[in-house]
Order: C-alpha cells, then sequence, then structure tokens
C-alpha cells in the first residue's frame, strides 16, 4: 500500500531478480544456488583463469562502508566470470558530502552497469536502491539486517561437510542483535531444515526472536553437546563500553571458542566463523588454527557462491526453465 | 495594502440539509445553520435563506465545529523548504482545521516574543487558520535555561502552551521548574515523551519486526518512563502537563492511573498511531520513519479505546513535514515525521469512526472540544450555540477519496498514505463565517501587503 512500488513489469528472464534478503528466497532457489556453485568451485579454486561467461557484462561494486575482504571476493568472483568490474566506494554515513544515496544510484543507472553489487552500513538500503533501479542488486551486507552470500556460502561449506543439512545442529554464538550474518544465517539453515540455537548474552540477543524457528540456549557448553557445527560471530570490543558485557575477558570466557569448549564437541564437528575474528575474543588462536575449523575453506567457497550469485542474476534463462520469480 | 479582515465576515450563509454535531452541547441532529455575519445565528431544521444569503446544500454530511490542531509543525521561519505559514494552513483549512498550534522547533526557536509574534501574525495575514504559537520550554531547545514563559504568554501571541517538541527535556530538575513556573501563567507544559538514553540511534519500534529487519529499536519503555517521571513531576507541583503523541498501551494506562488520582493531565493521539503499526516498516520506505515510531497492532487497540473512553483527550497531527529530499536517503539518514493535517479526518474516520470504535460525536469531540480544553484556543472549538464565532466544518463521511501525495498542499509530499483509499473529508471550511475550503477548495485569502 505505501512505499516505493516496484514496477512489476519490467521484463525478465533471469533466474533470480535480486538477492536481497535469504528470505526473499525458497528452499529450491538456495539448492540452485548451492548446485550452481559446486559447479563452478573449480574455477573460482583455479588460480589466473576464468570462463567467459559474463564476458562484456559491467559488474559495480558499490561499498558504502568499508569491507576489503568481501569486495575483493566479489571482484574475483566477477573477474572469473570475465566481467568488468568497477569499483564505487565510499565510507561514512551517506555516500559522500553533496551525493545522496539517490543521486549515487541515478547514477549508476545512467552508466548501464549490468548489476550492483552493494554494501551499506544502513539496514535497507538495498531495497531501497531496488526501488530505483531495474538492475539486479545483490546485496553484500545492509547494516544489521542481511548478509546472504556469507549465509550461502557458509550453508555450502557446511553441505560439503555434512552433505544434507536436515536435522542438523547448528550453534551460532555471540553478538546476534548487530549481526546481518546471524539473520541470513538463521534463515538460509531453516530453509535447508537444520535445527538452529542461538547462544548470546541476552543483551546481544535481539529483542524478539520468537518467530524466527530457533532454539535459545543460555551456556554455550550444554549447547555445544550434540552439535554439528559451532558458528562464532565477530564481536567488537567496543560494545563493552555500551553496557551490553563487562569485558572482552569475561565474554572470551563464556561465550568464546576455546579448545577446552571445542573439544567436548563431537569429533567431526566443525567451527566456522565469517571473519575478520577477534583471536582471543569469541575464538582463541588455537581453536582458528585447529583441524576442525573450515574458516579458510569459507573464503575459497565464498567466491565461488558469489560466482554463483552472479550467474543467476546476470545469465539469461536459456538453461534454467523456471519461471521469474 | 493591509491585511485581510482577520475577524469575521460579512453576509448570510444558510448550510442546509446536514447532520449537526457538537460535542460542547451534545447535539445530534438534522439541522440547517445559518451564519450571519460571522457568527452562528440559528440552527433550525427547514431554515430558509434571506435575500442574498449564500444557501449551500450540505446533504450527507455533518456540520461540525472547526478543528482544533495541537501539534503542527509549520517549519516557519527557518523551514520553508518544507513547508510556511500559508502553505501549512493551506493544508489546515483542506483537512477541517479552524485552528492550529504550531509547534516551536522553527529555526530561530519559538523562545522569544518577536518569533511567536511573527508566526500568530503570519497566520493572521494568510487568512486560512488561526495560527497559535507554541513557545519553547527552554532557550533554544537545549533543555537548560527556560524561555521566557511570562513574556510570551503576554504577547500578541498570547502563549500558553510551552513544548520544545522533537527534543525531550531530559533534566528532571529542568522538566520540574518548568512546570512548577508555568503555574503562575496557568501555562501547560507539553513535553515529548522519550528518554534520549533509552533510544540512542532507535530507528523504528522495538520489536519481532524490528529484529528482523535489524534496525536499532525505538523501547516503549523510552516513552513510558519519561510519561511516568512527568507525571509525578507535574503532581508534585500542582502543574498542568500535556502528553503530546501517546504511542504504547503501557502510557495509556499510566495516564489513565494519573488522571484518575486528579493529576491535571491532558493527552494527545495521532492519526497515524491510531492505524499504521511496525510491520510497514519492511518496505524501510523512510516516509514511516516517525518520532515517537509507529507501533504494535496491540497498541493501536489500546490507543482507539483510549481515545474513545476519553483517558486520551484529543487528536493532534503532529503534521512534519520534511522536504523530498531528506526523505529520499537510506532510512537511518532520513528525518523523522510525516505530513498529518490533510488526512488526519480521513484517517480518523476509517480507522475508528466507520468501524464504530468511536461514535461521531466522540470523535468530533476529540477534533475540537478536546484540543480546546487543553490550551486557550480563542474560542475554537468551542461549540456552535447561537451567537459563537461561525468557525465550522463540514465533512462528507461517505467520501471515498485515494490520496496522492502531490495533490495535498503542503510544500513536502512525506505522507505515507500516498495511494490509500480513504473514506471521509472535509469539504467546506468557514473561519467566522468566511469559507477557507468550499467544494474542496482552498479559498486563498492572502493580500499582498
Amino acid at each position: 500500500m505505501t512505499g516505493t512500488v516496484r514496477d512489476a513489469t519490467a521484463a525478465t528472464d533471469r533466474p533470480l531478480r535480486d538477492l536481497i534478503s535469504i528470505e526473499d528466497l525458497d528452499t529450491d532457489d538456495v539448492t540452485r544456488i548451492l548446485d550452481t556453485a559446486e559447479q563452478l568451485l573449480p574455477i573460482a579454486d583455479r588460480r589466473r583463469n576464468s570462463v567467459p561467461t559474463l564476458r562484456g557484462r559491467v559488474v559495480c561494486n558499490l561499498f558504502l562502508e568499508d569491507s576489503t575482504r568481501t569486495r575483493l571476493s566479489f571482484d574475483l568472483a566477477a573477474k572469473r566470470l570475465s566481467a568488468e568490474v568497477i569499483n564505487f566506494s565510499a565510507s561514512g554515513s551517506s555516500v559522500s558530502k553533496g551525493e545522496s544515496f539517490k543521486d549515487t544510484a541515478l547514477t549508476l543507472d545512467a552508466m548501464g552497469v549490468d548489476c550492483v553489487v552493494v554494501r551499506s552500513r544502513s539496514s535497507g538500503a538495498p531495497l531501497q536502491l531496488a526501488s530505483y533501479l531495474d538492475t539486479p542488486i545483490l546485496n553484500a551486507g545492509d547494516g544489521w539486517h542481511q548478509h546472504p552470500t556469507q549465509a550461502l556460502l557458509d550453508v555450502f561449506t557446511m553441505r560439503r561437510h555434512l552433505g544434507d543439512l536436515t536435522g542438523r545442529r547448528v550453534v551460532i554464538v555471540g553478538d546476534v542483535l548487530h549481526s546481518r550474518v546471524a539473520r541470513s544465517e538463521v534463515q538460509a539453515l531453516r530453509l535447508l531444515g537444520a535445527h538452529v540455537t542461538l547462544v548470546a548474552p541476552p543483551t546481544l540477543l535481539p529483542p524478539a526472536v520468537a518467530g524466527w524457528g530457533v532454539g535459545v540456549a543460555d551456556r554455550l557448553d550444554d549447547a555445544l553437546v550434540d552439535a554439528d557445527v559451532v558458528y562464532a560471530l565477530r564481536v567488537q570490543r567496543e560494545r563493552m563500553h555500551r553496557a551490553f558485557f563487562p569485558s572482552s575477558r569475561e565474554y572470551a570466557r563464556l561465550w568464546g571458542l576455546t579448545v577446552d569448549r571445542v573439544e567436548r564437541m563431537r569429533p567431526d564437528a566443525l567451527v566456522m566463523h565469517p571473519g575478520p575474528m577477534n583471536r582471543g575474543v569469541e575464538i582463541t588462536g588455537d581453536v582458528a588454527d585447529s583441524p576442525r575449523a573450515v574458516i579458510t575453506e569459507q573464503v575459497t567457497n565464498g567466491i565461488a557462491v558469489r560466482m554463483a550469485c552472479l550467474y543467476l542474476l546476470l545469465a539469461g534463462a536459456a538453461t534454467h526453465t523456471e519461471e521469474p520469480r | 495594502m493591509s491585511p485581510v479582515d482577520p475577524t469575521h465576515a460579512s453576509g448570510e450563509v444558510l448550510l442546509a440539509g446536514g447532520r449537526v454535531l457538537d460535542p460542547a452541547s451534545g447535539l445530534d441532529d438534522h439541522l440547517d445553520v445559518r451564519i450571519v455575519d460571522g457568527r452562528v445565528a440559528e440552527l433550525a431544521a427547514s431554515l430558509t435563506g434571506g435575500a442574498g444569503a449564500d444557501v449551500v446544500d450540505v446533504t450527507g454530511c455533518w456540520v461540525t465545529p472547526g478543528f482544533v490542531d495541537l501539534h503542527t509543525h509549520l517549519r516557519e521561519p527557518g523551514g520553508e523548504a518544507a513547508e510556511d505559514v500559508a502553505t501549512g494552513s493551506a493544508a489546515g483549512a483542506a483537512g477541517g482545521y479552524t485552528a492550529l498550534c504550531a509547534m516551536a522547533n522553527t529555526a530561530p526557536v519559538c523562545d522569544a516574543v518577536p518569533i511567536a509574534d511573527m508566526v500568530w501574525r503570519r497566520g493572521r495575514e494568510v487568512g486560512l487558520v488561526d495560527v497559535f504559537p507554541v513557545g519553547a520550554i527552554t532557550k533554544g531547545l537545549e533543555g537548560r535555561e527556560l524561555a521566557p514563559f511570562g513574556e510570551l504568554a503576554a504577547s500578541a501571541a498570547g502563549v500558553d502552551f510551552f513544548s520544545d517538541d522533537g527534543i525531550p527535556v531530559a533534566d528532571a530538575l529542568v522538566m520540574r521548574r518548568a512546570l512548577q513556573y508555568a503555574t503562575a501563567f496557568d501555562a501547560v507544559v507539553c513535553n515529548h515523551a522519550e528518554d534520549p538514553a533509552l533510544t540512542a540511534d532507535a530507528q523504528m519500534n522495538e520489536g519481532a519486526v524490528s529484529s528482523v529487519l535489524g534496525l536499532a529499536g525505538w523501547p516503549r519503555e523510552a516513552e513510558e518512563v519519561m510519561i511516568a517521571r512527568d507525571l509525578i513531576l507535574a503532581a508534585g507541583v500542582g502543574a498542568r502537563l500535556h502528553v503530546p503523541h501517546v504511542t504504547t498501551a503501557g502510557a495509556v494506562e499510566l495516564i489513565r492511573a494519573a488522571k484518575h488520582r486528579g493529576v491535571r493531565v491532558t493527552a494527545e493521539v495521532t492519526p497515524h498511531h491510531l492505524l499504521l503499526t511496525d510491520d510497514l516498516v519492511a518496505s524501510y520506505d523512510p516516509v514511516l520513519k516517525v518520532n515517537p515510531p509507529v507501533r504494535t497492532a496491540a497498541d493501536v487497540e489500546a490507543l482507539r479505546a483510549a481515545l474513545a473512553e476519553g483517558v486520551i483527550d484529543a487528536v493532534g497531527t503532529d503534521h512534519a513535514p520534511h522536504a523530498p529530499e531528506l526523505k529520499d536517503q537510506e532510512w537511518e539518514h532520513a528525518p523523522c515525521g510525516m505530513l498529518g493535517l490533510e488526512t488526519a479526518f480521513a484517517v480518523l474516520n476509517t480507522a475508528v469512526i466507520a468501524p464504530g470504535i468511536l461514535d461521531p460525536l466522540t470523535a468530533v469531540d476529540r477534533l475540537t472540544r478536546g484540543p480546546a480544553s487543553v490550551r486557550d484556543v480563542g474560542g475554537h472549538g468551542g461549540g456552535l450555540a447561537v451567537g459563537a464565532d461561525a468557525c465550522v466544518t463540514v465533512c462528507d463521511p461517505g467520501a471515498v477519496w485515494t490520496v496522492d501525495a502531490r495533490a495535498l498542499h503542503s510544500r513536502a509530499r512525506n505522507t505515507p498514505y500516498h495511494g490509500y483509499e480513504l473514506t471521509g473529508r472535509p469539504v467546506h471550511t468557514l473561519l467566522r463565517g468566511r469559507f477557507t475550503l468550499r467544494d474542496g477548495v482552498v479559498q486563498t485569502q492572502e493580500v499582498a501587503a
């Protein structure tokens, strides 16, 4: 009823229209992305090589918040598919002094880019961008809201180790309140049938997770016993200055992944982290470097998953029979 | 040229065939209203107009006292890119209002007599509504030193209502002194009820929706803690407190209890808090960003009941125009506020009158006599008795219309109802017998000085 309504008649034969939130996907969508990523993984993993799939297409990385890792990952993903990549970076609150978010969007539109990969510290910015542009929008993280490709690369990594995730138990521990990763992760895991348990200081849980379809546990040790995966979220040390928790020492003691804790997990259980890590706070160095940690593998898989997303957003439907969503 | 005569129109107007709703007298009957020289002259069935009378058929319409808004941001001086007294007055006339209380958060702030008198005088010059300036509680809205209540009260504008609206008086001692000092003038202190420590970076109502959308929550406690504090302070010094834009079920309970024990408190609710809920924010459309935020369905239900019961005395629009370029930003950077004057009756009608939550007479009370009981608005909202000023609104409760942001009279377009189909609309508005809105068309009056 209200708001900017997208032009619903915009013609599209793309398998994916935009990728803004995992909430917009169904189980088949996720499976299709993961299967596509599986096919692309050999290319993602191969140094100095590419396929001509997206030759002549222009992908714009619109990074309104610094994130070198994510931007490089998208950069590589696009280049391995032979797309041209342009970068539009501006840190700080609004895009930059004197140019509004809307003007930036209109500028990109006028330049005729084929896809905008957008990262913003403002929750909802990718959806607003989609209301201004017909170009496919790929959300590379917005505020505390969503980080869909992170969630997809995570479930991709889990699936490669564990197979079907139905009935698998995943513990997500840390600052859920401020985490776009957690919101996307929970939704992706639920779509694939996994059981999710959140563990966090009460101050760092969102005010209402009752509708999320997850369990909530107070004690990490109890939750870890039968977990297949423990996923540690990054916690910002400055949070303690706003009275979310008393100190990073206490945080590490109660909610950090230590060798003692992790040793009590099942032998094949995985340790994951979205990076960048605060070694010694949410995860000790020894755990991060242990064989059960698949954190660097997540990074490699991230390229394949982002290639899959770009491919499904930009390629024609020639190889797909699904109706556009 | 001098401004238009702001007093009474001459000649005879006959409003024929309408349903007269006059909360002051409890009158609800089908009567004709004869207006002579700007005053109500006669109410009776089947009147005949005298020679030269302007006879207006208002069959099917409600004839009520002119609406009074306690909470309007006219933005002049300083915010003319969004609104000024002329455009805001036009929006008011189109919304059935004959009196608007212009909030003090202008630039410069209305914390001195020249500003108050300028706003009051501009209202007279524009001539579409009477504008009653609200004085600031503290100089510059800084929350430290009191604005000159006494001087403002003695000014031409006759300010008896003080608010730092938009910014709470956070310091309890300053608030207590403001309440205490205001008693010397029988003035009302209206504190924006928000504990700023609890709303640092807040973006929307805290709850299930904010949890999913990843927007920082605006807890209901922030509003309720401040209202509780102010009620206790006002009771302690025997002062008059007005609570603007109540939004939570808990706040309603606090005010209900305070009224029960005799605290001199009045309260208002906005039309948008009677209709909109926080799930709409999933669009991230900044037009929905407002302070205090839209809450949940349970809050809406409690507010509607409180308005019906009289715990909440008045509907106040919190009409808050913002230039389009400010609203066309990411949600977290967009300013708070939405337009309200031109849609107030329609929203009230659609949300609470048509569904039977408020009967028409009570609803009209909350638009007229209710707000007029909070502060002195010069006889507005006082009723349609013979001899009273003919400040009259004629509404068609059955008119179905689709809101078009660009068709509104405000300079800004930030209505949350763009594209909504609403029922009920003012057709005519009369200010002391003169049409300021006729057949839905604003009758611009201003004569160039």
